[in-house]
């Protein structure tokens, strides 16, 4: 605003400066926003008070009583509804991790795919990635739940892949892990793993910095990750005893049970969101121009090295804001799991809490804020990482 | 004296030229891409001739009800037997014709304007803008000039969702631009509060805020004024999109150099005409294909007011397919709606890529 309109402020008249101009604005704008404000508030206490609704956070010691089909914690139907709450988050963040993982390994494979030298993996990845981006989230999530998973026979039927996994309309259940003999001896042996990882990460860049004698750090980092465990398990016993699903008459005993609205959600939203994954690892890779490879090869470098040390650090640079942006889609995604039925935060708490409690303002609150808060941590923790790793230029 | 005759060039070696030559290129030039040909190949072979079997070879095409399908493909005769409520919903079956004619205008309406060397194509454009909404209420809504009243709560089907989301982008396409400007003000208390609403609106699902419009906004307003469960639902559409026009119509303005706005100013312009005349037509321009993705994204997301009950294109197919006389068609349903919303949204994203192409004046940097 000053920029363009300093210039010729007549004297006189306090209208036409544009200082004045720029208070008054303001003072109007904030006026206005604090009078709607007040309007809504009034507006609202009216209104509970006309419906006889008591404001405040104490309903969140009430017993919920009813019961969710599944909890990561332990849970009851006389627990609070401040129990429900974390149920319900945790359950959000279940499909957020999962899918952000499925989607992450999806994405990526079609992204390089579309640059394959090869024509067939081009064209197959590029209808993969217009099919699916361009067809609503919620579609996919109804698509896999009504018409791929409830058509699926009933229990006593189900489809079992190697007599360890069994798929039916009403589950997935799998091998679940149960803690063996070497549990801790596996776990300890894993921690030490990681440290002697650090370390020698830490030996063999000093040592380059100083020599320039490469070390594979990659391959004895593997050979140590993989070999303590085994090592352990080997000489304390498995760290893990396979409890494996059983078919009996009726049901299924046993093993790891997964809802399927759980499968629908996550199978969906990992489908669509990694076709915009795909994009961006596209367009990242394609962002590093052709004389980088070229340098890198003048230099010596091996094709792989090339990529690794040359390629892929500046497409990160590239891939991660808009990467970061589609987690956080694909987070605020897994809201639509209420459109099926899984207890999700939503559901739970925007949902059920608040047509038992009638607590509209209070649930929605809290509800907006677990994903406020989880959108802004994320953006500042993006801000912090596109400083640290932007291009210092001279 | 003889002089050297050149002799004709031989031709490339047949392995390198023609379907061979590009065989050997794209698909068979090294073990690994043979072997990755071969397993694209199984894939799609894995993948289509079933689905062409499904849907085409052995689908049943006409019909009347669920017994003229012989269930071994797929079953269209549903789709064509309810194809009328997936585009109307629940719209009285007689004044039908209305919708119509609000489709047929806005098309024959809009077409004009994509003729780039109609005279007055500007003043044109914004008389459409601003007559036709108030022509499709009229049509589509009635209750005066004549016109049976019809209730918002009988809209349903493909109609609804193309009216949510084109009042959707008519709302949050002037809210964003607005919001954009704010936050690129000078002035600290418009820049904060045009951020705090940004933010807000990013920063939560679209379901929470038409949660919202459905449980909050009747405590909001005074008990007297009472908004229905569209109007609510579009409101929160409007804010919900225009966060996120704003931002996408921040980065135009971010692009545009300093000597434009300088330049502007020296030319003696105001803050709004400078905008109007010379900032906005060229940020606007370069974020074209960003507009069009929102408005793609709006477009999808207009399934979610599922959960607010209201019968959106989704919602109706989703209730026909729990219809008792039409049980176990859900993949017939659900596919007929992906192939809708996919014609809807690849055809605006295509668009947008001729519509970038035609404005592309070169001053992009």
């Amino acid at each position: 605003m000053r920029t363009i309109a300093k210039s010729g402020a007549a004297r006189g008249s306090l209208l036409r400066d544009p200082q004045a101009r720029a208070w008054l604005f303001q003072i109007i704008a904030v006026i206005t926003v604090v009078a709607i404000g007040w309007f809504l508030f009034h507006n609202t206490q009216a209104n509970l008070a006309h419906r006889g609704i008591n404001s405040g956070f104490g309903f969140l010691d009430n017993a919920a009583g009813f019961g969710i089909s599944q909890h990561l914690i332990d849970y009851s139907e006389s627990d609070s509804y401040g129990r429900v709450f974390w149920v319900g988050l945790l359950n959000t963040l279940l499909v957020s991790v999962i899918g952000i993982i499925l989607a992450t390994i999806i994405g990526f494979t079609l992204g390089v795919a579309r640059l394959s030298p090869n024509w067939l993996i081009r064209q197959i990845s590029t209808v993969y990635i217009e099919i699916f981006r361009n067809i609503p989230p919620l579609l996919l999530i109804f698509f896999v739940y009504f018409a791929v998973l409830s058509p699926l026979p009933g229990p006593r039927n189900s489809l079992s892949l190697w007599d360890i996994i069994f798929i039916n309309n009403r589950s997935v259940q799998m091998p679940a892990p149960r803690a063996g003999e070497g549990f801790w001896v596996f776990w300890m042996a894993l921690v030490l793993a990681l440290i002697a990882i650090v370390l020698l990460n830490r030996w063999a860049r000093a040592r380059r910095h100083a020599t320039g004698r490469p070390f594979p750090v990659f391959w004895i980092s593997l050979v140590l990750f993989v070999g303590f465990p085994w090592l352990g398990s080997l000489l304390f016993g498995g760290p893990f005893l396979w409890e494996i699903p059983e078919l009996q008459r009726f049901n299924i005993r046993g093993g790891w049970v997964v809802i399927p609205e759980l499968v629908s959600i996550v199978l969906a939203l990992s489908i669509y969101t990694a076709a915009f994954i795909g994009e961006t690892v596209r367009a990242g890779i394609q962002s590093v121009s052709h004389g980088q490879t070229e340098a890198a090869a003048s230099l010596g470098l091996r094709p792989g090295r090339v990529l690794r040390l040359v390629i892929v650090p500046q497409a990160l640079r590239v891939i991660i804001p808009p990467l970061t942006s589609q987690y956080l889609n694909l987070a605020k995604n897994s809201s639509l799991a209420a459109a099926i039925g899984y207890p999700d935060m939503v559901s739970l708490f925007a949902g059920t809490v608040l047509n038992q409690t009638g607590q509209a303002i209070e649930t929605m609150a809290i509800t907006m804020s677990v994903y406020l808060a989880i959108s802004i941590s994320i953006s500042l923790l993006m801000n912090w990482y596109n400083k640290r790793i932007a291009l210092i230029e001279r | 004296m003889t002089t050297h005759a050149f002799k004709p060039d031989l031709p490339a070696p047949s392995r390198s030229i023609g379907v061979v030559g590009w065989l050997r290129v794209n698909l068979f030039s090294s073990w690994l891409n043979t072997l990755l040909t071969l397993m694209g190949l199984y894939l799609i072979w894995l993948i289509v001739p079933p689905i062409i079997d499904w849907a085409i070879i052995k689908a049943d095409w006409s019909g009347e009800s669920r017994d003229d399908c012989s269930r071994e493909g797929a079953c269209w005769v549903f789709v064509q037997t309810r194809f009328s409520q997936f585009m109307y919903g629940f719209y009285p079956a007689e004044l039908r014709w209305r919708v119509d004619a609000a489709a047929w205008l806005a098309v024959l309406g809009a077409a004009p304007l994509f003729f780039r060397r109609m005279p007055h194509r500007v003043r044109y454009g914004i008389a459409y803008l601003l007559l036709y909404p108030l022509l499709a209420y009229w049509l589509l809504h009635g209750g005066f000039f004549g016109l049976e009243t019809v209730p918002t709560s009988r809209w349903g089907g493909l109609m609804l969702t193309i009216v949510i989301a084109a009042v959707g982008i008519a709302g949050a396409l002037p809210l964003g631009i607005l919001l954009a400007l704010g936050r690129r003000s000078d002035m600290p208390a418009i820049r904060v509060l045009c951020v705090t609403f940004i933010e807000f609106w990013r920063g939560v699902p679209l379901i929470t805020v038409l949660f919202m419009s459905s449980v909050m906004l009747p405590l909001f307003l005074p008990e007297q004024m009472n908004l229905d469960k569209l109007m609510r639902a579009m409101l929160m559409v409007i804010f919900f999109e225009a966060a996120y026009i704003a931002e996408v119509v921040r980065g135009g303005l971010q692009a545009i150099p300093r000597g434009q706005y300088e330049a502007a100013a020296a030319m003696g312009l105001g803050y709004w005409r400078s905008m109007i005349l010379v900032i906005l037509p060229q940020a606007l321009k370069m974020v074209i294909p960003g507009i069009v993705n929102t408005f793609i994204a709006l477009f999808k997301d207009t399934s979610l007011v599922i959960i607010i009950g209201l019968f959106d294109f989704l919602n109706s197919i989703k209730r026909a397919t729990s219809d008792p006389a039409w049980l176990g068609m859900s993949t017939e349903g659900y596919v007929f709606a992906a192939l809708v919303y996919w014609m809807f949204c690849f055809g605006m994203s295509r668009y947008s890529i001729h519509l970038e192409r035609t404005l592309d004046t070169g001053h992009r940097t």
